[in-house]
């Protein structure tokens, strides 16, 4: 039995389509892509657009240890609500994932739970402490698709530099939270006229721009490679397009908070408007906007970070940082960046697909014939209200409850299996 | 304008000063004489059954003597049932939430709740979700307000004596509040108060305690003593903390005293005119030298006896002006 998405307008950034034609699925690949196609079932995508399943390098599933936050399975189902077939997790769990034993724990609930495909990212260093490194080689044998410590940032420069050498050895890129958590009194927003009125500890744009300066500085005395997560400031987008000229091997991701909000959002000390990097001021937003559109900033990724409502039903110093994202983040990327004019639709979606697949080499984020048939069909023109109630996620911690957005999946389709479906 | 009678308040709570209007802030500043009449009277009784059969919780996450006591005391002068709840005494907030400890609070019918916390924003999250009005007594370095509308009272008082008008306000006045203004919820309060009321505010401190673009909220900032109080109609010197010094916030109390005392030396930089407030507690001959602290300048202590009525008048606001909760 076949299914054909018809009617739809695809884009494949990775090949350059953007065009009316059909795509026909059969068992887990794609057969065709052409027009006036006939399948078995039909899709009709009229209105739509039909694109690689979606891919996001950073999301935290929690499980195992958290499992009231977020669990494997509803983090997948969060995923594919969202719009994405493909999720790399991030390995700050309890136990955190700096073993082997673990990476294929996460692969057998993923695979238990049949839904997205979930790519484990393991520890950098053993426990996240910083201090030893983990059995990359092996982490890399079971499947391991990068190596971070993601959370906190490697203090020790010492350490960092062997951990970027050896990564590089085994053919995995570090993933790089850049932090200097010694530059701040407990902060929990950013450092600016907001903490100041707030009378909330800040976290000043340095405490990231000095740590994405020295990692860099470390990938250019190693040659290895490094990827820069969740990019928040002016500054670090300028270090970073810097280093790019320099021909320095670093990439970099931001997430839609950091081009869609400041933080004007937490002047009610809002805690699901407390994120870590934290939300930072227009003039930040607008230059992570320019290095999307100039191409500094490699890839859009949502560092989904669930909580419960008890975690953030707190004073704001005592509420955990985070923010869910996967469910929100394909509208805030047409609303803040293709509405407005930052980034073409095709531009967009590359950032969502193709681009984050390219940096950790995952098979994903791109439609061809013969290839995984993961397929995203979206109505760029639904609007909606923003309603956490209605997420898959088990967490509800988003500061965009009710703003009006543009853009909602239709249908998620991940190996040939309709795995969303917004009309059930 | 100066009938306190023909305007009424028309909020549940009061979390801040810088939600206030400035006819909120008059209001509040018209209403309390009355309380330090009662407060005053020499014979008879000290009370007045405003708040007759009200429970007043005071409920306070951080230690405090002066503030606590004041709220009893306007409590229990304007005859409200009043119950004092300590986190570190009571059993009931251990490992409970914010809001739950509330409701259970709440359970025993509270009128009002006077919350003292270390957490800025911890009056606001409360007062938005519950009944009970709630009066912010300090949340970590955020707001302070009854300390700010008490030394405002004080300010205008004395403005009123010594220009001999009975309707002049703080329009003009010149306050320099001297010390670690980033870690001050008094200092914050007192710029949103002050600066509503049309006074001009100086800040002056070491760098390091001075907050980032805290100059956007309207106010001059100095690292210059001299400079601060040259034409000050008023000098507030902040409470300094030695834990600061541990911080790497400014090198040795001995150079604090060098740079930011207010000492008979230093005072000569400010008009001969200019008074001396404090929030308390003093560190004597640290922030603030003892001969000035208790000399003519100074009017701490009708500030402490201020504080009493401006609470009465908050609680009598809240309860009586009909706001449904």
């Amino acid at each position: 039995m076949s299914l054909l998405i018809k009617n739809g307008h695809l884009i494949d950034p990775a090949s350059n389509r953007s065009e009316t034609a059909d795509v026909l699925i059969r068992g887990k690949r794609i057969e065709a892509i052409g027009k006036n196609l006939d399948g078995d079932k039909v899709l009709d995508a009229s209105g739509c657009i039909v694109c690689p399943g979606l891919v996001d390098i950073h999301v935290h599933f929690r499980e195992p240890g958290y499992e009231t936050k977020e669990t494997i399975e509803s983090g997948c189902r969060a995923a594919a609500r969202g719009g994405f077939t493909s999720v790399v997790t991030m390995p700050n769990t309890d136990p955190p994932i700096d073993d082997a034993g673990l990476v294929e724990f996460v692969y057998r609930r993923a695979h238990e739970v049949g839904c997205v495909n979930v790519y484990p990212a393991a520890c950098a260093t053993k426990g996240r402490a910083g201090q030893e490194m983990t059995e990359m080689a092996e982490l890399k044998a079971v499947g391991a698709v990068a190596v971070t410590d993601d959370g906190s940032d490697i203090d020790s420069s010492w350490v960092l530099r062997r951990v970027l050498e050896y990564a590089d050895m085994c053919g995995l890129v570090y993933l790089a939270h850049c932090e200097d958590r010694s530059l701040s009194e407990e902060g929990v927003m950013n450092e600016g006229y907001n903490s100041t009125r707030l009378g909330l500890p800040g976290m000043p744009k340095a405490m990231e721009e000095s740590r994405v300066d020295r990692n860099v500085r470390l990938a250019e005395l190693t040659g290895a490679r490094l990827h820069i997560q969740h990019i928040s400031t002016a500054g670090s987008v300028a270090i970073i397009r810097d280093a790019k000229t320099r021909g320095v091997r670093v990439t970099c991701e931001t997430a839609p908070h950091y081009f869609t909000l400041t933080d004007d959002a937490l002047a009610d000390f809002g805690t699901n408007a407390k994120m870590n990097p934290p939300l930072r001021e227009a003039v930040d937003v607008a230059a992570i906007k320019q290095g999307l559109a100039d191409g500094t900033i490699d890839c859009i990724a949502t560092d989904h970070a669930p909580h419960t409502i008890t975690d953030k039903d707190v004073e704001f110093q005592l509420a955990p940082f985070g923010v869910v994202g996967l469910e929100t983040a394909l509208a805030l990327t047409l609303a803040e960046l293709v509405e407005s004019g930052v980034l073409t639709i095709e531009r967009a979606l590359a950032l969502l697909t193709c681009a984050p697949a390219a940096l950790l080499g995952l098979a994903a984020g791109r439609l061809s014939e013969g290839g995984p048939a993961d397929v995203t069909v979206l109505d760029p023109n639904a609007e909606h209200a923003v309603d956490p109630k209605a997420f898959a996620s088990l967490a509800r911690n988003t500061p965009l409850a009710g703003r009006t957005v543009r853009g909602q999946v239709r249908a998620t389709v991940r190996e040939g299996k309709v795995v969303y479906r917004s009309d059930e | 304008m100066n009938d306190a009678s023909e305007r009424t308040w028309t909020r549940k709570d009061l979390v801040g000063i810088e939600e206030l209007s400035r006819d909120e802030i008059e209001l509040v500043l018209d209403t309390a004489p009355q309380f330090v009449a009662v407060s005053a009277r020499d014979s008879g009784i000290k009370k007045v059954p405003v708040l007759q059969g009200r429970l007043v919780v005071t409920w306070f996450y951080e230690p405090s003597t002066r503030t606590r006591s004041s709220f009893e005391l306007a409590a229990k002068r304007l005859s409200a049932d009043t119950l004092s709840i300590s986190a570190s005494t009571s059993s009931l907030v251990k490992g409970e939430s914010l809001h739950d400890t509330l409701a259970n609070i709440e359970a025993m019918h509270s009128d009002i709740v006077v919350i003292r916390h270390r957490y800025a924003g911890a009056a606001q999250i409360l007062a938005e979700r519950h009944d009970s009005h709630i009066i912010n007594a300090g949340d970590g370095r955020h707001e302070h307000p009854t300390q700010a509308l008490l030394d405002a009272l004080t300010m205008r008082d004395r403005i009123r004596a010594v220009r001999k008008d009975p309707e002049a306000g703080l329009d003009g006045v010149r306050v320099a509040i001297i010390g670690d203004i980033s870690h001050s919820r008094v200092a914050r309060s007192n710029i949103w108060c002050l600066t509503k009321l049309g006074a001009e505010v100086v800040l002056c401190g070491p760098r390091t305690l001075l907050p980032p673009r805290v100059d956007e909220m309207g106010v001059e900032v100095t690292t210059d003593l001299k400079e601060a109080i040259s034409r000050a109609d008023i000098i507030y010197a902040l409470r300094i903390q030695l834990e600061r010094q541990q911080r790497c916030l400014f090198p040795s109390l001995r150079e604090y005293i060098r740079l930011f005392r207010i000492d008979s030396t230093s005072i000569q930089a400010a008009p001969e005119h200019a008074l001396v407030m404090h929030p308390g507690p003093i560190n004597r001959d640290l922030e603030l030298a003892a001969d000035l602290a208790d000399g003519p300048r100074s009017v701490i202590l009708e500030q402490v006896a201020n504080g009493v009525a401006v609470r009465m008048a908050i609680m009598h606001l809240l309860i009586n002006s009909g706001v449904e909760t």
